[in-house]
This record gives structure tokens, C-alpha cells and sequence, in this order.
């Protein structure tokens, strides 16, 4: 049955070590966490249909874009009017034609998202701990802590987070935090009527994309791989991970996405200093300044 | 067939439908199929998101797609397999009419360069000169040829009961208690038939003969496909049929709206048959239909030329005098339809109650008759003549519709219409701020129409059930009030039905008894548990419960299913085919949500209720082999089980014989019915069919490959052109259906443009995208769909944009003999030039969504659009016409 998705339950814990960005203070709560939980997205069966993208911003009441939808002008690249993931559209359907003469070609559709990193950049660079790791190894923004600095939106190697125009605050996907801790599935891949987007265990998503991996080879989709659900790959392997059938750069994702850098202080321990010592705010924002320098000159960003 | 059953084929083929983009829940079936190893192929003008999914895209230009599918005919036919495999054989010697003989009479398009047997000269109708005929078939030469041997050795046709107008009538006499005799007086000798199918007039060696033109390279001269894309299609498809493998089609509104959009799904129909892909899981064709319950819009009609359950509307110019004319017209004697006087009188009870009495012919006159086509466009022309003082509008936005500027213009003719909707719609604002007033043309001062706006409810605020493309009901609750004055269209026309009984109540003119009489009682009663209305909405339940039907006598005993229908009255049941779906007082079987349990093959019987009879699919008989076994294990369905018993006979309490059609589904046949069975001699109805005749709705209980009756425009598929082509047709010298609707002809406001007019020498055809709606009444004010497709624009390839200049995004103006509009330019190679009969011809497309009103606002694409159309159906042609294409 590949339809039937798991909705999540609170499972027992997880065998996988703790994600080492989790807080120390979360270690105890781990211990009696539900499984890590993720998005599989398979981007060979996504129909464009932009369901996740609604299903989304209905779920989260987000704003639509422009003056509340009206006086929008169409982007012209392909069926894509949205262009880019930010605080006010969490899923982002892309669309790449790719067709050198008339009627030959193809047409890659790909349903775009916070990857919830397992080391995630934007966490680490949080000066005020807005950013968490939640009990199932997610990465949510907490709107209340969060004071706007954009630290996070220039550490994100994926270009997932901005200021949503409402509440002028960082935001970006939460996995649906407040449905998956009730044992419901996030918007999108509920609405998803292909399941291109599967939500579930992550050790469970790994075990299903690898056979479906192999079966689109099988077929004869010879490109056919998996970003980011190596652990032992870029940031400890992404929570929400994708199959792809041409390279990386094609859909806008870096090929190998990076911490912002190695040698700086850990944001998150700085944040916990922070909390204390708050005259101490413009000294991280200018470290995160300087974060971002590093990042634009090592290379790709995520679109 | 049903999207659910599209997991079971093994080729899926879509085309006139794009169905990723318009139908994108069901599509999730296709998607698990190809996941299982199914081929997909999509064929269509444009690359488009369902394309993208698919295996195979064969382009072809819009509007031939007769071509195409002939094509493939042709190669069924030629191939080896086809002629060497049993399986194929047997299917259509046994279950199709392949091997029934055809009148000598009959003349083919072939013999007559294009045009079938029985062409006569049309006159308009000058009662009602608006049904836009240019031509008519008298279809005598079509029929079967028959046996000299009469009905059976029963009695012969009754020649006063016979159809022909004009013909002596009896004078109305008090309807008989039973119609069988009737019935009985309407059969015809058996048709004859060759079982080798060898005979030059029997239907497959004609098949042969008629489509033998359609090569691989005639397709490509035709359809623009190139001839080795359309044989890798081709041999898909048969690769993909046979007994254990099956092929399904999917088409949509890119099929039906052309001026020979039936008879495309028509040459669908003839393929599948031949392929022995009907009655099969995974087989068959897949017609997406568009709203959430337009299937229910039909059962239970907004269309009319018909009534409940498929019905033929009464007609002023057919023989439908009294109710005996209506039935001699419109009963067929064998087939389960021989039962249409049960479910006409049935019908009638549910209209008119206690009134409906065997002395006053159940009512039957006070039930209104048409004069001729009363379709959308032809109630526009006759709007635009003056001829219609008022409008209903409710769900429907004209003001965007076909030749929208035609349909403007006849509405600003109108003394009253009323709009009801959840918006302000194009259609109620078009006398304020429609493009005429704004540009200048028309004054505002000048329209002497009054406009009334009613406000709707969405569909969480009411309960009530769907039909959907499964044929199936399903229940919906209700999730909150609606705000202020918001109705449902169920109040509206209960309200105005009750208003309308009391205006009439002291009328003495015989023409108002219809109104008198009318049952008209669905007043929500006090339940306990149950919050008083304070809305005043009729009870959903009640209605659900009329359609089903119930004992005459006695509101309260609910029917089970139709074969308890009488046709003395004692049955009341407005739809028969709705029979079954309230088989109880407290049973709403349309609520029900019990899915299979998972491993387990079945046809998820215990989900909502499928009508007829909560069959899932059709016809399934097929799915079995004369003998009643299944065809493969693969594709095994249901089958004969000869060791059910049976117990006894209720009448006589003799034991009867074991044996019973048994499997997944519930066996669309008679259920003890065995396979070897032999019709019984002069027997009417399904008595009348031998165990080995799949499709109990036909006469001959065979699948038509060849048409007889009920087509107007021919008994098979032939490839013509649209009304507007920028090519002569290059299989015969007829350009066109001979019959196809052109109403409002020779208006300057519907002007068509000549073959290959020079002026317009692009190809365009008209779609939905996934993210608006229709005219985008339910998507444009939603911020959440308008941010998503903000503008109009159209689709252009880099060809003809390089041609004409035109970069993306640029402004340009799309013309065409009707009206001309503007877009932005979405410049891209998923559509292009294609080779048309030698000619280079670019191929554009625009959705059209848009209007003026609401938060994504555009060009009336519409606007764009003639008046012609099916002639069977009164479909316009919005699929494919001619445009030109410069920089604005
Ligand atoms: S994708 Fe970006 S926003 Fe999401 S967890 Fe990783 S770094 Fe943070
Ligand atoms: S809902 Fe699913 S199919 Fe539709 S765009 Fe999103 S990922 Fe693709």
C-alpha cells in the first residue's frame, strides 16, 4: 500500500544518536521523544498542482503575496508565480521546462521546503534562541523570541527563511509543529494527491525512497538519486530530503550546502549567553554579519 | 469506468483531457499505476503538466483527433495479434456487434466522398428557429438488417405506435394497467448476424473498409504527429490489451467540445470494444467530468432534452402526444430499457403524488414539452433575438462564456435576470462595468434589464450529496452556518417553486394543472437532536428520499432497487437509477465510508453508493468469457459460480438450478442468468438476451461498434475538420460534419472564418490550469489561488514568437473573426509549429479563467469563441478554432 501514509504517532525513541545541535537542556525530553519525523518528497510524481502550497498557507494562515492576491503580475518562468520560499509561502512549488526544440523534452516539478536540517545552520546562528530543535528533531521558529535580526535568513544555505510580512518576523516551515504533536500529518502532504510529499519516521522515508530509487532505475530513470538523506552527508543528512532526477543546481539546491562556517562559537551557545546578557545583542549581530560574508563567498546558495 | 479502477490498467492513455492539471485527485490513480510498471501516455497540443507524468506525449493538433484514434483502429485491425488472438476475437464476435449484418441500404462515407446514407435538406422550425440545424440524417438506411421472421414469432411492429410524425394516433385512453403489451407490439425481427464475421455487410468488414484510409502516414498529415510517435502509441496500446493485460482511456471536455465531440468518444468506445477493454478492470473509458457533481447534474438533469435517469424529455416535435405515444416513441422492447414504462410512470408519480391516477395518464399532460433545442447557446441566440424576457443564472457565469460579447450583448436584452452566486460575478456586473460599458459602446442608461443578486452558499455550509465521476452519491455534513443571507440553490428553487404553486393555486387554465398538482413537500420536520432551522432549507433527506422512491401508498417503505418499480402507480421514484441509495427510512447508503480492508481485492462496495445499483463498474459481465470464467487471473472481476445454490422458485417452490454471477463487484447482469442460457422466444426486456450479451442496456445486449440509433450525425466516427481549420480536410472532400449546430448563422457577431483564411493562420485551442476554476467564479476572489496565476496570458512557442517578435511577458493581441483581446506572451517550446497537410502551422493555447471582476483580472479569453457545435449534444466548439497572434 504506498498510499497509505503513516500518520505520526508518538513512538518510542529513537535509536539514532540525538542531532547535535539539540540542546542540552532537551536531552532529558529526548529520551522520551517520538522518532525523528520528516518530508520525503518525490519529485518524479509531483504534478505541479500546488496543493502543499495552499494547503499550507491555509493550514498557517499566511498572507497571500500583494495587496491580498490582487495586482500580482505573472513571473513568466514557467507556472512558477511564487519564485522563492519566505515568510509568508512555506512550500514552493519549482518549476524547470526543459525543452531544446518544440515538443521535446521535459518538465521537472518540485515541491520546495525547509529542509530541517539535522545541523542546521540557522539554529546555530540564532542569537536570541528563537530557533529550536523540537522533540522530533525539527527546526521551528519560535515568532515570540524571534526580534527580527535576519541572522538565520543569511545562514540558511537554502534560502528557506524571511520576514513574513505580517509579523515581521523570521518564519519559515514548522512541519506543522502544532498538527504532528496531536498525531496528525502536516497540511501539505495530507493535500499532496499524488504523495509526492510523504511525512513520516525518517528512518521509515529513508527505507521507502531507496526502494523507489531503485525502481525507478529499474525502469530505466537511470538519473534517479536522493538529496540530502545521507547522514553522513552535508549538515548530517536533511530531514526533509528529496529524490531528483537531474543535478542539484538544476532545481535551485546547492550541491553541497554548508555551515556558515566551522570556527565560530556555536550561535546556539551564544544565545543561551545572550539570554542572559543582553547588551550584548549588536556584538552578535555583527557576528552574523560576518557569518553571511563567509557564506557568499564560499560558493552556491540555494536559489 | 472509474478513477479508482485506472490502478488496474496497464496503459493508460489520456487524451482530451489534461488530466494532471484539471482533475489532479484522480490522477493520483494514474500516478500509483505507473508506479506498478503501467505505460502513460498522453495525447495533446500541448506539453503540459500531465504530460510531464507520462511516458510517452504524442502532440497532435486540436480537433483531430478522430484521426489519431482511426489511426489506431487501422493497426488493430492489421496487426497480426489482433486477427490471431482468441481473446480479441472472441470479445468482438461475441460481445460487440462486429458480427451483425447491416442494411444493403446503407451507404458509407467512403461510397458517398464523406457523408453517410440519408442526408436530407433541413428547414428551420419556425416555431422555435434557434436549434442552429444546418442538416439532418434520417438514419433509416443504418439499422440492422433482420430476419424474415417476426418479433420471434411474436407479434409484428405495431405500426400506429410506430415513431413516424404526422402518423394517425389513438385518441388518449385511459392508460392500461399493464404497458407490456406495448412493449411486446414494439419487437422487430432479430437482427442477422454473421458469426465469422466474413459477410461484406456485416459490421467489422465494414469497420475494415472505412477505416482502412487511416495510415500512419495520413495521421501525421492530419494530426501534425509524427507517424513513428503515433505507431509507438498504437502499438502500446494493444501490446497493453488482451486477456490479461488491459488499456483505459481518459478524456475530458477536450474530447466532447467539438462540433464532432461525440462521435471522438464514440471511435474511443468502437477501439475499446474491439480491444475487448469494456466491462474489465483497468479497461474501459475514463470520462472525467468537471464540477463536483456534474455527473448528478445529469442523472438528475439541468439538461433539457432530458429527464430523471436518462429519460428522453417530452417533446412538442417528436410523437409524444399522450403518454402511450411517448413510450411506443421511446421504449426498446429488449434490453433492460424494455422497462422504461416503470420508470416512467414511477417518475410521473414522484411529480405530481396522489394527483397522477391511471384515468388522468399519470399526469402526463401536465408535464412541460419542448420545442426544439433549448441548450445554452441555443437559448443565447434566441436571448439575442429578443425572443427570452428573463434569466435564471444560478452557478453560471455567461458573461465569460462562449463568444462572451454575444452573450453580453443578449443579456442586456433581457427584462429580468437574476444571478445567484457566492460572488459578484462578471455575469451580475456586466451591465456596470462589462468591457462594452467601460470602452464606451454601450451606456449604462440605455439597459433596461433588472438585475437581482441572491447570495450562495459554500458547500461546508450545507449537507447534501455529490455525484461524482464514479456515478457515485456521497454525503457531505454540514460545517457552519452560512453568513447573512447566503441560501442554498436548493432553498432558492424550493422557495420559488412553493411561490409558484401559490400564484397558480385559483388559476383556472388547463396549462397551470402541472403547477397544482406538483408534489412539492420537503419542509424540514422537527427531529429530536436535530437544531431547529432557523435558514428555512428544505430537508435534503426528503429529496434524497423521493429520488430513490418509495410504495405509493405508503411514504414510509422506502424501495430497495429498481426491479421493485411498477408501472401501475404503485411505485413512486423520481430516478430509477437512483433506486437503492435510501433503501430504508433511516438508511442513507450515499453516507456510508467503509473502505476494503487493505490486501484484499474489491471494489470498495461499502463507500457511498454507486448508481445502478452500487455497481462499480460497468458492463462487468465482459469481464468474464462466454463461458463465465475470467478471462486471466489478472484480470478476474466477476464470474459465474456454478455451484451456488439457489433454493426455490418463490412462485412455484420448484428447486431451481445452482448457479450465480458472483466476484468483487455486484455482477451488472442477471444474476442466475447462466452462461450458456438462450433468450426466450418473443420475450421482452432482459428475456430477451442469451447468457453471452455483456451489455444489458442495449437491444442486442452486444457493445456497438457500429451505431444504428441514437446519433444524429452518423453511425461512425469520420475524421472533419473544425468549423474553423486552417487545412481542407484530406480525407474527403466534405470539410465538416454535414450536421453540425451553427446557431445565430450568418449574425455578424458570429462570424466564422473560412478554411485556411490568411488572416487567421494560427490553430488555438482553450484550458484550465490546476490553480483557477472555470470562469474563475470560485478561484479569482480567493487570494490564495489568484496569487498563484495572477494574469492572463497565452502560450506561445518560440517559433511564432521569434516570428512575430514577441518576447515572454510582452503584451500581445489574440484576434479572431468574433472579437479580439489581449494577454501577456508566455513564450515556451511545450507547444509549437506542427506540419499540417504540408502547411506549417503554429498552434497557441490560453486558459480561460479570467474576467474583470474579482482579485485576478483579465481578458475574457471567451470572447474569442463561436457559436457552433455538436449536433447531439449542443456542445460548442471551444476546443479548437483560428486566431491570429501579433505585439500588442
Ligand atoms: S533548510 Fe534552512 S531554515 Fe530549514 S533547517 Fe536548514 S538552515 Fe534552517
Ligand atoms: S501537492 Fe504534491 S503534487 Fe501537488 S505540487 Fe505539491 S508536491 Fe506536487
Amino acid at each position: 500500500m504506498p498510499f497509505a501514509l503513516p500518520i505520526a504517532q508518538p513512538a518510542p525513541a529513537s535509536p539514532r544518536p540525538p542531532a547535535p545541535a539539540r540542546a542540552a537542556a532537551n536531552a532529558s525530553l529526548a529520551a522520551a521523544a517520538p522518532e525523528p519525523m520528516g518530508f520525503f518528497t518525490d519529485t518524479t510524481v509531483c504534478i505541479g498542482c500546488k496543493a502543499c502550497e495552499v494547503a499550507c498557507k491555509e493550514w498557517n494562515q499566511l498572507p497571500a503575496r500583494g495587496d491580498g492576491g490582487a495586482h500580482l503580475e505573472m513571473s513568466g518562468q514557467s507556472y512558477d508565480n511564487t519564485l522563492t520560499l519566505s515568510g509568508d509561502t512555506w512550500r514552493h512549488v519549482k518549476f524547470i521546462e526543459q525543452f531544446p526544440e518544440p515538443y521535446h523534452g521535459r518538465w521537472l516539478m518540485m515541491s520546495d521546503v525547509c529542509k530541517h536540517c539535522v545541523q542546521a545552520p540557522c539554529l546555530e546562528v540564532c542569537p536570541t534562541g528563537a530557533i529550536i530543535r523540537t522533540e522530533f528533531d525539527t527546526v521551528a521558529i519560535q515568532s515570540d523570541t524571534c526580534n527580527g535580526c535576519r541572522d538565520c535568513i543569511s545562514a540558511c544555505p537554502f534560502g528557506v527563511i524571511e520576514i513574513n510580512h505580517v509579523s515581521g518576523t523570521a518564519q519559515k516551515c514548522t512541519m506543522c509543529y502544532d498538527r504532528i504533536s496531536v498525531g496528525l500529518e502536516p497540511a501539505c502532504s495530507k493535500a499532496c494527491p499524488t504523495d509526492s510529499i510523504q511525512f513520516g519516521p525518517i528512518s521509515e522515508l529513508r527505507t521507502r525512497a531507496g526502494a523507489r530509487v531503485a525502481q525507478l532505475q529499474a525502469q530505466g530513470e537511470k538519473g534517479a538519486y536522493l538529496y540530502g538523506a545521507d547522514p553522513t552527508g552535508p549538515l548530517g543528512g536533511l530531514n526533509a530530503f528529496f529524490l531528483l532526477v537531474d543535478e542539484p543546481e538544476v532545481y535551485g539546491l546547492p550541491r553541497e550546502p554548508k555551515m556558515p562556517t566551522r570556527n565560530l562559537v556555536r550561535g546556539s551557545m551564544l544565545s543561551t549567553i545572550g539570554a542572559f546578557m543582553m547588551a550584548f545583542v549588536g556584538a552578535l549581530s555583527l557576528r552574523a554579519r560576518r557569518i553571511t560574508e563567509v557564506q557568499q563567498a564560499s560558493g552556491p546558495k540555494g536559489e | 469506468m472509474h478513477p479508482r479502477d485506472m490502478v488496474h490498467s496497464d496503459c493508460i492513455v489520456i487524451m482530451g483531457s489534461n488530466m494532471a492539471e484539471c482533475h489532479p485527485v484522480a490522477f493520483r490513480w494514474p500516478v500509483q499505476a505507473r508506479m506498478n510498471g503501467a505505460t502513460l501516455i498522453h495525447v495533446d497540443p500541448r506539453f503540459t503538466r500531465t504530460s510531464a507524468n507520462c511516458d510517452i506525449h504524442a502532440p497532435i493538433r486540436a480537433g483531430s483527433d478522430i484521426a489519431f484514434l482511426g489511426g489506431i483502429i487501422n493497426h488493430v485491425l492489421n496487426s497480426q495479434r489482433w486477427n490471431d488472438d482468441p481473446f480479441f476475437q472472441t470479445f468482438a464476435s461475441m460481445y460487440t456487434n462486429a458480427a451483425t449484418i447491416i442494411s444493403p441500404e446503407f451507404k458509407d462515407t467512403e461510397d458517398l466522398d464523406g457523408i453517410f446514407s440519408g442526408l436530407t435538406a433541413f428547414t428551420e422550425d419556425p416555431q422555435w428557429p434557434y436549434s442552429g440545424e444546418v442538416g439532418n440524417y434520417n438514419p433509416e438506411s443504418w439499422q440492422y438488417a433482420r430476419t424474415a421472421s417476426a418479433g420471434n414469432g411474436e407479434s409484428q411492429h405495431n405500426p400506429v405506435a410506430a415513431p413516424a410524425a404526422g402518423g394517425v394516433r389513438p385518441a388518449a385512453a385511459p392508460a392500461p394497467k399493464s404497458w407490456d403489451a406495448l412493449v411486446h407490439s414494439l419487437l422487430k425481427p432479430p437482427p442477422r448476424t454473421d458469426r465469422t464475421m466474413r459477410d461484406p455487410h456485416c459490421v467489422l468488414q465494414i469497420l475494415k473498409r472505412h477505416f482502412a484510409r487511416y495510415s500512419p502516414e495520413l495521421v501525421e498529415q492530419v494530426t501534425g504527429c509524427p507517424s513513428e510517435k503515433f505507431l509507438q502509441v498504437a502499438e502500446a496500446v494493444l501490446r497493453n490489451s488482451g486477456a490479461d493485460r488491459t488499456t483505459s482511456f481518459a478524456y475530458a471536455v477536450a474530447w466532447t467540445q467539438h462540433t464532432d465531440g461525440v462521435q471522438i468518444i464514440g471511435c474511443c468506445a468502437l477501439l475499446q470494444l474491439l480491444l475487448g477493454n469494456m466491462g474489465r478492470p483497468g479497461g474501459g473509458i475514463m470520462a472525467l467530468r468537471g464540477h463536483a457533481a456534474i455527473q448528478g447534474s445529469t442523472d438528475i438533469p439541468t439538461l433539457y432534452h432530458s429527464i430523471h435517469g436518462y429519460m428522453n424529455h417530452p417533446s412538442a416535435i417528436q410523437p409524444h402526444d399522450t403518454l402511450h405515444d411517448y413510450l411506443a416513441a421511446e421504449t426498446v422492447p429488449t434490453g433492460y430499457w424494455a422497462n422504461q414504462p416503470k420508470f416512467m410512470v414511477s417518475y410521473l408519480k414522484s411529480m405530481y403524488g396522489d394527483a397522477a391516477t391511471a384515468a388522468n395518464n399519470w399526469g402526463y399532460d401536465w408535464h412541460p414539452k419542448i420545442i426544439g433545442d433549448h441548450s445554452h447557446l441555443a437559448t443565447m441566440s434566441a436571448m439575442a433575438e429578443g425572443k427570452i424576457k428573463g434569466m435564471l443564472c444560478v452557478g453560471q457565469n455567461p458573461a465569460t462564456s462562449l463568444n462572451g460579447s454575444a452573450q453580453r450583448a443578449a443579456m442586456r436584452k433581457l427584462d429580468w435576470l437574476v444571478v445567484k452566486d457566492n460572488w459578484l460575478t462578471e455575469t451580475a456586473m456586466q451591465w456596470k462595468n462589462g468591457p462594452e460599458i467601460t470602452d464606451g459602446t454601450v451606456k449604462v442608461a440605455d439597459i433596461a434589464t433588472e438585475v437581482f443578486f441572491f447570495p450562495s452558499t459554500q458547500v461546508g455550509e450545507y449537507e447534501g450529496s455529490f455525484t461524482n465521476t464514479h456515478r457515485m452519491l456521497q454525503w457531505h455534513s454540514k460545517a457552519a452556518d452560512p453568513p447573512g443571507d447566503c441560501r442554498t440553490d436548493t432553498w432558492f428553487y424550493y422557495r420559488l417553486g412553493k411561490i409558484l404553486k401559490a400564484r397558480y393555486a385559483s388559476s383556472t387554465l388547463p396549462r397551470d394543472e402541472g403547477f397544482q398538482h406538483l408534489l412539492w413537500d420537503f419542509d424540514r420536520d422537527p427531529e429530536p437532536g436535530r437544531a431547529p432551522d432557523v435558514l428555512a432549507e428544505p430537508d435534503e433527506h426528503k429529496i434524497l428520499r423521493e429520488i430513490n422512491g418509495y410504495q405509493s401508498a405508503d411514504p414510509s417503505k422506502q424501495l430497495s432497487g429498481y426491479a421493485e418499480l411498477k408501472d401501475d402507480g404503485s411505485t413512486l421514484c423520481a430516478s430509477w437509477i437512483y433506486c437503492g441509495v435510501y433503501p430504508a427510512w433511516d438508511r442513507n447508503l450515499s453516507a456510508r465510508r467503509i473502505p476494503d480492508p487493505p490486501g484484499v481485492p474489491g471494489a470498495e462496495l461499502n463507500w457511498g453508493w454507486s448508481w445502478p445499483s452500487n455497481r462499480r463498474l460497468l458492463y462487468n459481465r465482459a469481464s468474464a468469457d462466454p463461458a463465465g470464467n475470467p478471462w486471466s487471473e489478472r484480470k478476474r472481476w466477476v464470474w459465474w459460480d456454478k455451484s451456488v445454490p439457489n433454493g426455490q422458485n418463490p412462485v412455484t417452490g420448484a428447486a431451481t438450478a445452482p448457479g450465480r454471477w458472483v466476484g468483487y463487484d455486484v455482477p451488472d447482469f442477471n444474476l442466475t442468468l447462466a452462461p450458456n442460457a438462450k433468450p426466450k422466444p418473443g420475450a421482452i426486456g432482459l428475456d430477451a438476451l442469451s447468457g453471452t450479451d455483456p451489455f444489458i442496456m442495449k437491444p442486442d445486449g452486444k457493445g456497438w461498434l457500429f451505431v444504428p440509433t441514437g446519433l444524429v450525425d452518423g453511425p461512425l466516427p469520420v475524421h472533419y475538420e473544425p468549423v474553423e481549420s486552417p487545412v481542407h480536410n484530406q480525407l474527403y472532400a466534405r470539410q465538416s460534419s454535414p450536421v453540425f449546430k451553427w446557431w445565430s448563422r450568418g449574425k455578424p457577431y458570429n462570424a466564422i472564418a473560412p478554411v485556411g483564411d490568411p488572416r487567421f493562420p494560427c490553430v488555438i485551442t482553450t484550458y484550465r490550469l490546476t490553480e483557477h476554476y472555470l470562469s474563475g467564479a470560485m478561484s479569482r476572489w480567493l487570494p490564495h489561488l489568484a496569487e498563484l496565476q495572477p494574469e492572463l496570458f497565452i502560450e506561445i512557442g518560440a517559433g511564432l514568437a521569434q516570428e512575430r517578435g514577441i518576447s515572454n511577458l510582452d503584451f500581445v493581441k489574440i484576434s479572431t473573426p468574433r472579437h479580439q483581446i489581449r494577454a501577456r506572451a508566455l513564450v515556451t517550446n511545450r507547444v509549437g509549429v506542427m506540419t499540417i497537410g504540408g502547411k506549417r502551422v503554429h498552434h497557441v493555447g490560453m486558459p480561460w479563467h479570467w474576467g474583470w471582476q474579482g482579485l485576478a483580472v483579465g481578458d475574457v479569453t471567451n470572447d474569442l469563441t463561436s457559436w457552433v457545435g455538436d449536433p447531439n449534444v449542443s456542445i460548442h466548439e471551444g476546443k479548437a478554432f483560428v486566431c491570429n497572434v501579433e505585439k500588442a
